[in-house]
């Protein structure tokens, strides 16, 4: 793995993490790494987009105020579609979730940028701020009530012990199926992605005939980049969908 | 401290670190880098999350909410103005069909008086025909019944000539002719 022509077809050198400047406390390295570099770029990016689109508050939204209302419209009537009205004291959260997630997905989609939430790390710190809320929401409101969600109602008495084993184990592997499910696409694609781009790279080497077998890798690269937008989408969806389910079940327990 | 326990743990699993210890490794799975990225992922998310609760979603929240109010409030208005304009159509099409009441009330008017001269001259004009008609028709019968009366003396006269020339000698009585011929017509 040494020298930098091999870096530019391997397909795991993208999500190496490099310090930009080293930072110890108590001798644990917090260094600032790419990583929190394009964390920050998330979160300006994010950050710039919403609030420079909504300062003009126009009554007639200009097409940058109508994508950010768009946005605000679409996580409320997810979380308001899943959760009911009670949901929306979660709004800020689900809403700064999803736009996380989805503009760091985006931001991974330009060559040589650094996909954040291709670091497991990253994506389940994000759904135990997730399982966090839903547990300490669901304690503080319905105290040992909460427990009901591990034991449905209208359950035969003597299947009880086997249900709510199941309910349990599949309460735990909540934060674990959200985390690996954005980490593991991301990952993936972006490995598939570099495998077939690399392929262009390397037969377009060989000459003549390797430029024109290099049109098949092309052509699929494109495609998948295309693929992966809407997976940067969909994962994005589909994180802000199921946080929402999990918080609806914070608020309601017995279902 | 925490970077050999981060090899320890993957060199079971992944590429032995040979001297570079991230490179060696899988990114996504070495721990070295976690405790960075916790506390700059929390850094960062806190920051976000801080900004779109304070600033960002009450904004969009009240510029959605200012557009229902004013959407609501144009509606109201429209629908204001609407029932005015209903009214004054309804008001005009009131005055037309007033309007339209009386002029059938003039003209009925007009038409019954009109018939009725018209009646009136017409019965006059029938009396008056009918007064000469039977004037005529009176002149007429007295001409006919005195034409028929002379008859009788023209047939007599004749028949007694006839009689005279055709048998010579002396003429028949007048009587005696009148009453053959009153006999004849008969």
């Amino acid at each position: 793995m040494a020298g930098n022509s091999s870096n530019a077809i391997d397909p795991i050198h993208q999500f190496q993490i490099n310090k930009i400047f080293d930072l110890n406390i108590a001798g644990v390295d917090f260094s600032f790494t790419n990583a929190s570099l394009f964390m920050v770029a998330t979160v300006a990016v994010a950050t710039l987009f919403l609030v420079m689109s909504t300062s003009g508050r126009g009554l007639v939204p200009s097409r940058m105020q109508l994508l950010a209302e768009m946005s605000y419209e679409f996580v409320a009537s997810t979380l308001r579609g899943s959760a009911g009205n009670d949901g929306m004291r979660f709004f800020p959260l689900v809403f700064s979730l999803f736009m996380f997630v989805f503009v760091a997905n985006l931001i991974g989609m330009v060559p040589y940028f650094f996909t954040v939430t291709s670091q497991i790390i990253v994506t389940f710190a994000l759904s135990l701020v997730v399982i966090g809320t839903v547990t300490i929401y669901g304690f503080f409101k319905h105290g040992t009530g909460f427990l009901k969600l591990f034991v449905p109602s209208g359950v035969p008495a003597y299947v009880v012990p086997l249900v709510t084993t199941i309910e349990i184990i599949s309460f735990l592997s909540r934060p674990v199926s959200l985390s690996v499910r954005l980490f593991a696409n991301m990952l993936a694609g972006h490995i598939t992605l570099k495998v077939f781009a690399g392929f262009v790279v390397m037969l377009t080497g060989l000459g003549a005939i390797g430029i024109g077998a290099a049109i098949m890798p092309l052509i699929l690269t494109i495609a998948i980049t295309a693929l992966e937008f809407l997976v940067a989408f969909l994962q994005a969806y589909v994180f802000t969908v199921l946080t929402c389910m999990y918080l609806a079940d914070a608020l309601h327990p017995s279902h | 401290m925490s970077n050999t326990q981060g090899e320890q743990l993957n060199t079971g699993t992944l590429v032995p670190a040979d001297g570079h210890a991230a490179e060696g490794n899988f990114p996504p799975f070495d721990s070295t880098t976690y405790p960075s990225q916790l506390l700059w992922l929390a850094i960062t998310f806190g920051v976000f999350y801080w900004v779109m609760a304070k600033v960002v979603l009450p904004r969009i929240g009240g510029i959605l909410e200012d557009r229902r109010d004013r959407i609501a409030g144009d509606m109201a208005e429209a629908s204001r103005l609407k029932k005015e304009t209903d009214d004054a159509i309804a008001s005009y099409e009131q005055a037309l069909a007033d309007a339209r009441k009386k002029a059938n009330n003039m003209a009925s008017e007009a038409r019954t008086k009109l018939s009725a001269e018209t009646e009136a001259a017409r019965v006059a004009a029938e009396d008056k025909l009918a007064a000469k008609l039977s004037e005529a028709e009176q002149s007429i019968a007295k001409i006919k019944a005195d034409s028929l009366a002379q008859v009788g003396d023209i047939a007599a006269d004749t028949t007694g000539d006839l009689v005279k020339v055709l048998i010579g000698g002396k003429a028949p009585t007048k009587a005696s002719v009148t009453k053959a011929v009153a006999d004849v017509l008969k």
